[in-house]
């Protein structure tokens, strides 16, 4: 069924076609058409005809002939002025556009290069030149200069068409030239050593008696592939494309968010709960908060003594200690006359405290003191300890000491 | 302009001086007649590659990119390299249709049309890897500036940006020049065929053109003014692409000797490619008259310059990155040369350097079977000097901690075989459907072609010759 459509469709096209030539050419002549054998008679005569005053006439060969321009009294093409003119409309428009995308309209810091800057335009704006200038060339030199596509040409399809474009070289003088007489441009055809002079007719579509455009065959391969298409893209979408899941742009993920339900736990809820008692890396709490005597007496200074240990805790005590304190814990810090002065870490209080006792008051405050357990850790507060326990040696040096320091 | 041939004493271009008639019967033979037997043997093989690329690509966009070898630190492979690869290939049919117009070498009528189309084959074969190894090639919109609902552009400073519009200028006018050649010929085949359906889509597709004189004035200005533009667009693709690798800062990548070495290595290839099928095409539609031995050994000097031009890069290459003193830059290249990838470096240089070098003999030169071979060589060479530069620059980077290996996976080899499929397959139905040769050009440099008068308007013939 479908195939013997195909081939009535096809035997149409090639019928249709056939007939094409003799059927629809009027009784108005286009103009009188000349075949010359050589270049060199044909370079002639078109010289000939120039001289002789005609305008409207053109010289038809299977490939550009040098020196034919002159020979025609042609000048020169102008299809370089709309190249040109498009290609600096090309190299505008790019070096704008750049400009103005890249620092107006969207200026963005990249690598903290300028918004704009024209060695990094130079690549674009070059391909936006030949772009337009190539795109110019060609569509102005078939539509603009050569008014093509003209499909219709009283020319084409006639046996003089034929064989200007496989070997023979022709020449046309229009009808509605102000010289044309049939007798005398038939006379100057066969002196110049034409060897076949034809008469070309317009086609009725060219005068405007037949439309092809309403022709019933057209319409009808018009309408065919519109309903085709229609049924394609139908079947295509409804049928073939129906179930399948568009890409989603990984929004839908097979997860279960923090906040969203699940049935699969008994409390239906997506998110886990940790375990009772769960502590948080680096998160122990301090077990005395708020008890300054109770077991403080049973923490004891995990650090050993060490150089290393003791410019740590010096380095930590004279950031957060030495304000109030003082570099050497005598309590006359830089914030003396704005904040209570604190006591001296000298007296005899706190040089009977155990360690942990300082620990105590440095993690969780004392008085006007504030708890250092944010900004100080763990391990620093230990060696801020040492530190303290060795200003307060070199405080209260005995004899013993000094012999041994030397 | 005299195209006397007494400036000009070189064998003829078109071989046993055949007639106009002659001429056509021959270009127009394979689109007139039947496919052969061993037409279909080959669009078999190629259309199967091509499947089996088709296939392989599926397979990307259904599991990702995650089915390429690709991983760090090598993020670029097989995709990049048959990208830069494909696109130098196209260098060569622009190289011989503008360039050598405007050297006004006549020799390249025979080869023009085919290198041409060979052109918009390969460049459309190369845009694919950039477009699939993005990832998610349905969103390829967003390389070009268009606008859109972000409110965002295209960052106009990076390379990568400078290859999406020159590539896409590049196919544009390769494209615009091959149509435009066609145009004059597809009016002699409206003409010639009997077939009322090849008459109506010549008829449509020559746009009505009548080979008036008043058309031809303007045709050759339009071809000479794209033949202009060709030549310095050509020279900036292959130098853009170029930028992709040089304006990084990885060693290897990063040198100012990559733009000219790059566009010495796209021309070479692009010969060496079009060599490679034109000797199998001449033979098979029974050109030799009109691509002649003298056009291969034509083809065959431009390779061995050409080689030698990347030979010297490569050389140059190791010179600076001793000369700069640079340990990072002397490590890739030692690395390059004697490293676990040593093999791919060895076949490069032998394939591009040192088998061009027998071209240097003229019975070499003249040859089929030897430049046959020394050309898939060259193909063969210039595929390895891509994976070179890209894979040993990027396997073992800064920090050995992270170097690693690159090996290729089923679906990476799949696409390679998939890109050639997809090349021969345009290719081919190219031979079958539109003239070869430009016919018109052919035409015009048989001899006795032109006249050897130059009359001026109602003046008398002046003579010469």
């Amino acid at each position: 069924m479908v195939s013997i459509m195909i081939k009535k469709l096809i035997n149409s096209l090639k019928e249709y076609d056939s007939k094409a030539d003799t059927e629809h050419r009027s009784k108005k002549l286009f103009g009188l058409a000349a075949l010359y054998n050589t270049p060199n008679e044909i370079i002639t005569a078109a010289a000939d005809v120039a001289g002789k005053g005609y305008e409207k006439f053109d010289v038809y060969t299977p490939y550009p002939m040098h020196g034919m321009d002159d020979a025609m009294g042609m000048k020169s093409s102008k299809v370089g002025y709309v190249s040109f003119a498009l290609g600096l409309t090309g190299m505008c428009l790019a070096l704008l556009m750049i400009w103005w995308m890249s620092s107006v309209n969207y200026p963005n810091i990249i690598g903290g290069k300028p918004f704009f800057a024209l060695p990094a335009s130079i690549p674009i704006t070059f391909e936006g030149t030949v772009l337009l200038t190539g795109i110019a060339t060609v569509l102005g030199v078939l539509i603009l200069f050569n008014q093509l596509p003209k499909i219709n040409s009283p020319l084409n399809d006639t046996d003089f068409m034929k064989r200007v474009t496989s070997d023979k070289f022709g020449l046309v003088i229009n009808a509605d030239d102000e010289k044309f007489i049939d007798a005398d441009v038939r006379k100057l055809f066969l002196s110049g050593g034409a060897f076949e002079v034809q008469e070309i007719y317009y086609r009725e579509t060219n005068l405007g008696i037949k439309t092809p455009i309403f022709d019933g065959k057209f319409i009808s391969i018009i309408f065919a592939t519109a309903i085709l298409t229609a049924i394609i893209t139908y079947v295509t979408l409804n049928i073939v494309l129906y179930d399948v899941v568009p890409f989603d742009w990984m929004w839908n993920q097979a997860k279960i968010n923090s906040q969203s339900k699940s049935d699969f736990f008994p409390n239906k809820a997506g998110m886990r709960e940790p375990v009772n008692g769960t502590v948080a890396r680096g998160f122990l709490p301090y077990e005395y908060k708020g008890m300054p005597d109770s077991s403080v007496k049973l923490l004891s200074n995990p650090l050993a003594v060490s150089r290393k240990v003791l410019e740590r805790g010096q380095e930590r005590f004279n950031i957060y200690c030495s304000p109030c304190h003082g570099y050497f814990g005598e309590g006359d810090g830089r914030m003396r006359d704005q904040f209570p002065k604190p006591p001296s870490l000298h007296n005899q209080k706190v040089l009977n405290w155990p360690d942990g006792n300082i620990f105590h008051v440095i993690t969780n405050g004392q008085n006007v003191m504030p708890s250092y357990a944010e900004q100080v850790p763990v391990d620093d507060r230990w060696a801020i300890i040492h530190y303290i326990r060795a200003l307060q040696r070199s405080k209260n040096a005995s004899d013993e000491d000094l012999t041994k320091s030397k | 302009m005299s195209f006397d041939s007494t400036y000009t004493r070189e064998l003829p271009l078109v071989e046993a001086k055949k007639s106009f008639k002659e001429i056509d019967e021959v270009i127009a033979l394979p689109t007139e007649t039947k496919p052969t037997k061993g037409w279909w043997i080959a669009f078999s093989i190629s259309s199967t590659a091509l499947l089996i690329g088709a296939f392989c690509l599926s397979l990307t966009f259904y599991y990702g990119i995650g089915m390429w070898g690709n991983n760090n630190p090598v993020g670029w492979a097989f995709d990049i390299i048959n990208f830069v690869f494909w696109i130098g290939i196209g260098h060569a049919g622009t190289l011989i249709s503008a360039i050598l117009f405007l050297f006004r070498q006549k020799w390249r009528t025979g080869i023009a049309r085919f290198a041409e189309a060979m052109t918009i084959f390969a460049v459309m074969t190369a845009g694919i890897f950039p477009i699939i190894h993005t990832g998610r090639p349905w969103l390829a919109g967003y390389l070009l500036p268009l606008p859109n609902q972000n409110g965002v552009w295209v960052n106009f400073s990076s390379p990568l940006l400078w290859d999406v519009f020159a590539v896409s200028t590049y196919f544009t006018i390769s494209f615009l020049f091959w149509g435009l050649g066609l145009v004059p010929d597809l009016a002699t085949l409206r003409d010639k065929t009997t077939s009322k359906i090849k008459k109506t889509i010549y008829s449509v597709l020559s746009l009505g053109w009548t080979n008036s004189n008043r058309n031809w004035s303007n045709y050759e200005r339009a071809y000479l003014i794209l033949a202009g533009i060709s030549t310095p667009l050509v020279l900036s693709v292959h130098t853009i692409v170029s930028f992709d690798f040089a304006v990084s800062v990885l060693p290897g990548w990063h040198t100012t000797i990559f733009p000219p070495y790059f566009v010495a290595g796209a021309i070479f290839s692009g010969f060496g490619m079009v060599s490679t099928v034109l000797i199998l095409v001449r033979k098979v539609f029974n050109m030799e008259h009109i691509i002649t031995i003298g056009h291969l050994e034509k083809m065959n000097k431009i390779l061995l310059a050409t080689g030698m031009m990347v030979g010297y890069a490569y050389g140059m290459e190791f010179f600076i990155a001793w000369y700069s003193g640079n340990t990072f830059e002397q490590f890739v290249f030692i690395n390059r040369a004697f490293g676990p990838y040593a093999w791919t470096y060895w076949t490069m240089v032998s394939c591009n350097v040192i088998f061009p070098q027998l071209f240097w003999f003229k019975k070499v030169r003249r040859s089929i079977p030897i430049t046959m071979v020394l050309v898939i060589l060259v193909n063969v060479g210039m595929w390895f000097e891509r994976f070179v530069i890209i894979v040993t620059s990027l396997h073992r980077d800064f920090l050995p901690s992270s170097w690693a290996m690159y090996y290729p996976t089923l679906v990476d080899l799949g696409l390679l075989l998939g890109s050639f499929g997809f090349f021969f397959t345009f290719l081919l139905l190219f031979l079958k459907t539109l003239p070869l040769v430009s016919i018109s050009e052919i035409k015009a440099v048989v001899e006795g072609a032109q006249p050897t008068i130059h009359p001026l308007p109602g003046g008398n013939g002046q003579h010469h010759d």
